[in-house]
């Protein structure tokens, strides 16, 4: 029997009668991570792993029905045993392993390989079947450690300070604006925050995360002389809107893993794309699949077509589950490459 | 290479035309004559032929990757650009070669031409390995002679002036030609266009062409024109033809003529090789070459009745020749309809009033006498409306509308304003209803977008008992980037079938799409062929039901 199959709800664990990120409001809902697209209002009844509290409250509401479990502690629920392990995504964000009859399940949510400081490392699950995703499942996704591309950011910080230009880097609000703050050289001059970025630092900040000493940008004059040397964190909505007029002469950046296609670079059209991605590259996937051992795999939002004809070359068992995740409001700008046709 | 790929980084990364000059003028300062001969050679659009076939080095890149064919052509579908695709895939190195952009180009690429695929096999990996991810993208493009970065000519030209502190027109002469298959750049080459200026600058030239003056589109009212341009008596009025736009230069006994991309294309019209006995040296002529068949019979004055102009895909054909037997000459022949007159007796007339150039220009023709060189006929009309109504032909006698040049304006350089103004008044375009059916997705810019599509109009009225949708148009322009990205996003939700790299969707987008000429095809399904077709406006107000029908366009046929 499957551990879990897709409903028009979400995925759903039939022994636990539960669901996993459901996109629909349910009765019991177990959360893998804070990303709108994951974790939606609604639900009745919520289980998550402990360190994603805080940011779960905060987006959804303090007063949520929540409940939550270490990493790595077990949970019995209806004869299926559950726990929570790092998956290197965001803070808080986890894999779901579900043990029933012998049977072990590892949905994964959204993850991500290299460790980054800001939020447990990726740990993989001995499974039997893995959900994975599939987001940059694509060979022509290999990230650069990202060490590199941290300097490359603080060369362009740099750069503009000495021209005295702002420099305004477009990320996304909630993981990859703290990682990049957690990463990056900050005695290279005053960071500002966009107002959608300050209260997910003041979570990280409170969970114990290191996150440089930031100004919120609403409190900076214009006329300011640290505007000219500054570099500017804000989310992706806010780099086509007139809140960018306040930095006069600036040069933009964007951070994201599609940053590494030239042609999403363009349309994009900024100064400067970083390839940075809070999601696994294509060996990521790869590696991440051995590792659990699982003989099974399912595939989710993405380029999962691909990935699901890959994986049957490689002798594994995989199929794709349609799902409603990927189209996070801020990931919406950005078209997704497509998924290609399973062959049967 | 490095620094010619770094250029091409900085390039491709801005928009802002300051930012492209300052690259473009640090990269100068600091190469190479040899290099930077082959940097202004590819940034003004040169493109050797290509190098290697592209099916070899998606084999090689299939192979030196280690991926399944399909997850390459997988790869390649989502970046949309085969040499960026091969960069990605091959194993990243470390920049190892120290050459510069010529040894690269002249010493290990231009050999490659001809190789057989075993020994292209063992080269190309060889030289895949020393690059970078960057300058492997550039090095693949410069093979596949796709290199493309958003720099004009005239870009380039001032780069190249402000570091020889010339003046840029004198830098736009001497770069005429530059890019010509028959121009190998060399370190010599490079430092003539930086030369400062000598006494013989002129006499140096050999065949080289003028810089062509460009048109401005004109689309204003005809009621506003007297505001605009004042009387139409200070205007020389012309046809806009529908042809190749060549200069014609005579010089030391020689012929040589140009296309307006500056490529020399004497020997593809043999008939006007007699032009070397009629004009004399010296003698610059700029015109149009049209497929021109001269009334049969009836009036003596072809000109007077109708221009026997024969539509521009004729000469589309014959230019996709390689070779030009007897037979082609023969149905497709050509002539040149003369306008302008830009050097006469050795010296430069671009200075010299527009009238006054055309009145030497008929001397000229009359003195020739040669039945492939013709005065584009001048016309004449009492004021703007009377020249609108004459405008209204434009259709029938195979020309594009109206040229207007003003009488007392010097011949200028490029699309520059500050020497006069030429404009082209063209008739509005051909325009029909028509349904988004398949779609592709893009290159470049608009990889990973459905970007390019096919249209479709019906094969019968509204009321016909049954009838479907036959294609007749690609189109991948004219929509803004929000447009084309709502139309993606509809793509991907109607998308029926994919056949590799093209989905088929249900009909439901109408658009309106424009396009210059119509002609029969026994190509197309639906018998129909249509000239520069793009989408003119998004009919969200039209339901599919409400296309126009192949009698539409048969209409438009005449």
């Amino acid at each position: 029997m499957d551990l879990v199959i897709a409903r028009p709800e979400g995925l759903y664990c039939p022994a636990g009668d539960f669901y996993i990120d459901p996109w629909r409001p349910v009765e019991r809902a177990v959360i893998t991570h804070a990303h709108g697209d994951h974790a939606r209002g609604g639900n009745q009844h919520y289980l998550a792993a402990a360190p994603g509290e805080g940011i779960l409250r905060a987006r959804l509401g303090q007063d949520i029905n929540l409940q939550t479990l270490p990493y790595g502690q077990r949970l019995l629920h209806h004869g299926v045993t559950l726990s929570f392990h790092p998956a290197g995504h965001v803070l808080g964000s986890a894999q779901v392993r579900l043990e029933y009859g012998g049977e072990v399940w590892v949905a994964s949510g959204d993850y991500k390989i290299e460790p980054d400081g800001t939020c447990a490392p990726f740990e993989p699950v001995h499974c039997h079947t893995f959900i994975t995703e599939s987001t940059f499942g694509l060979p022509i996704y290999r990230w650069q450690p990202q060490a590199q591309v941290f300097s490359e950011i603080n060369q362009w910080w740099q750069a503009n300070a000495v021209a005295d230009r702002t420099s305004v880097l477009l990320c996304y609000s909630f993981g990859k604006a703290q990682r990049i703050l957690h990463g990056i050289d900050a005695s290279l001059g005053p960071i500002l925050v966009h107002g959608a970025v300050e209260p997910l630092n003041r979570v990280y900040r409170e969970s114990g995360v290191y996150i440089p000493p930031t100004i919120y940008a609403g409190d900076v004059q214009k006329s300011d002389p640290i505007m000219r040397k500054a570099l500017v964190i804000a989310p992706p909505s806010a780099g086509a809107s007139t809140w960018m007029r306040r930095f006069g002469d600036y040069s933009d950046g964007f951070a994201s893993g599609w940053m590494r296609l030239r042609g999403t670079r363009r349309r994009r059209g900024v100064d400067r794309g970083f390839v940075l991605s809070d999601h696994a590259d294509w060996p990521g996937l790869l590696w991440a699949i051995e590792q659990t051992g699982a003989e099974r795999v399912m595939v989710t939002h993405g380029s999962v077509g691909v990935l699901v004809r890959h994986l049957r070359e490689q002798g594994l068992d995989a199929q794709s589950f349609s799902t409603e995740y990927g189209d996070d409001e801020e990931d919406a700008a950005l078209t997704e490459p497509d998924t290609a046709e399973v062959q049967p | 290479m490095k620094d010619f790929a770094e250029l091409y980084a900085e390039l491709d990364a801005t928009t802002s035309s300051n930012a492209k000059l300052a690259a473009m003028q640090s990269y100068f300062a600091q190469a190479a004559p040899q290099d930077a001969a082959w940097a202004v050679y590819f940034l003004s659009g040169g493109r050797p032929r290509q190098l290697v076939p592209v099916r070899v080095l998606r084999e090689l890149a299939v192979e030196f990757s280690g991926l399944q064919p399909w997850l390459f052509e997988e790869s390649y579908q989502a970046v949309g650009d085969m040499a960026e695709t091969i960069s990605l895939v091959l194993p990243e190195t470390l920049h190892s070669s120290t050459d510069g952009l010529a040894v690269w180009i002249e010493d290990k690429l231009l050999p490659l031409r001809g190789e057989s695929p075993e020994v292209l096999a063992q080269r190309l990996p060889a030289l895949w390995a020393q690059l970078d991810r960057h300058s492997l993208m550039l090095c693949i493009k410069l093979i596949t002679g796709s290199f493309r970065v958003g720099v004009s000519k005239l870009l380039v030209t001032r780069a190249l002036a402000s570091m020889a502190g010339l003046d840029s027109k004198r830098v736009a002469q001497r770069l005429v030609g530059y890019t010509d298959l028959s121009n190998r750049p060399s370190a010599a080459s490079y430092l003539k266009l930086i030369a400062a200026e000598s006494s013989d600058e002129h006499a140096q030239r050999g065949g080289q062409p003028y810089p062509f003056f460009l048109a401005h589109a004109l689309s204003q009212p005809v009621e506003q024109f007297e505001n605009l341009l004042g009387p139409a008596s200070n205007w020389q009025v012309e046809w806009k033809w529908d042809g190749i736009r060549a200069q014609v230069v005579k010089r030391e006994g020689r012929l040589w003529i140009w296309s307006r991309g500056e490529e020399l294309v004497t020997e593809r019209f043999p008939e006007l090789d007699s032009l070397v006995h009629g004009l004399p040296d010296g003698t610059v002529i700029d015109g149009e070459i049209v497929v021109w068949k001269p009334a049969q019979s009836g009036t003596q004055d072809a000109f007077a009745a109708s221009p026997a102009v024969q539509p521009f895909a004729l000469l589309q054909q014959r230019i996709g020749r390689k070779t030009l037997d007897r037979k082609i000459l023969e149905e497709v022949p050509v002539v040149i309809l003369a306008y302008d007159l830009l050097e006469w007796a050795g010296d430069d007339w671009r200075n010299q009033p527009q009238d006054k150039r055309r009145t030497q220009l008929e001397q000229v023709i009359a003195t020739c006498n040669n039945p492939v060189l013709l005065a584009s006929p001048v016309l004449t009309g009492e004021n703007w409306f009377d020249l609108a109504r004459q405008r209204e032909s434009s259709r029938s006698r195979g020309v594009e509308g109206m040229m207007l040049k003003a009488r007392d304006a010097l011949y200028g350089v490029g699309r520059t304003k500050d020497m006069g103004t030429w404009w082209k008044w063209k008739v509005d375009p051909f325009s029909v209803d028509a349904v988004l059916i398949y779609a592709q997705r893009g290159h470049g810019r608009r990889a990973s977008l459905y970007s390019d599509y096919t249209f479709a109009v019906w094969d019968g009225p509204p009321d016909a008992h049954e009838r479907t949708l036959v294609p007749f148009a690609k189109a991948y322009s004219g929509l803004t980037d929000e447009e084309m990205r709502q139309v993606d996003s509809i793509v991907r939700k109607t998308t029926v079938e994919k056949f590799g790299p093209v989905s088929s969707v249900r009909p439901s987008l109408v658009f309106e799409l424009g396009f210059e000429g119509i002609a029969l095809s026994k190509r197309h399904k639906s018998g129909i062929a249509v000239r520069f077709p793009r989408m003119l406006r998004w009919r969200q107000d039209k339901s599919v039901e409400e296309a126009d029908n192949l009698a539409t366009l048969q209409d438009l046929l005449g």
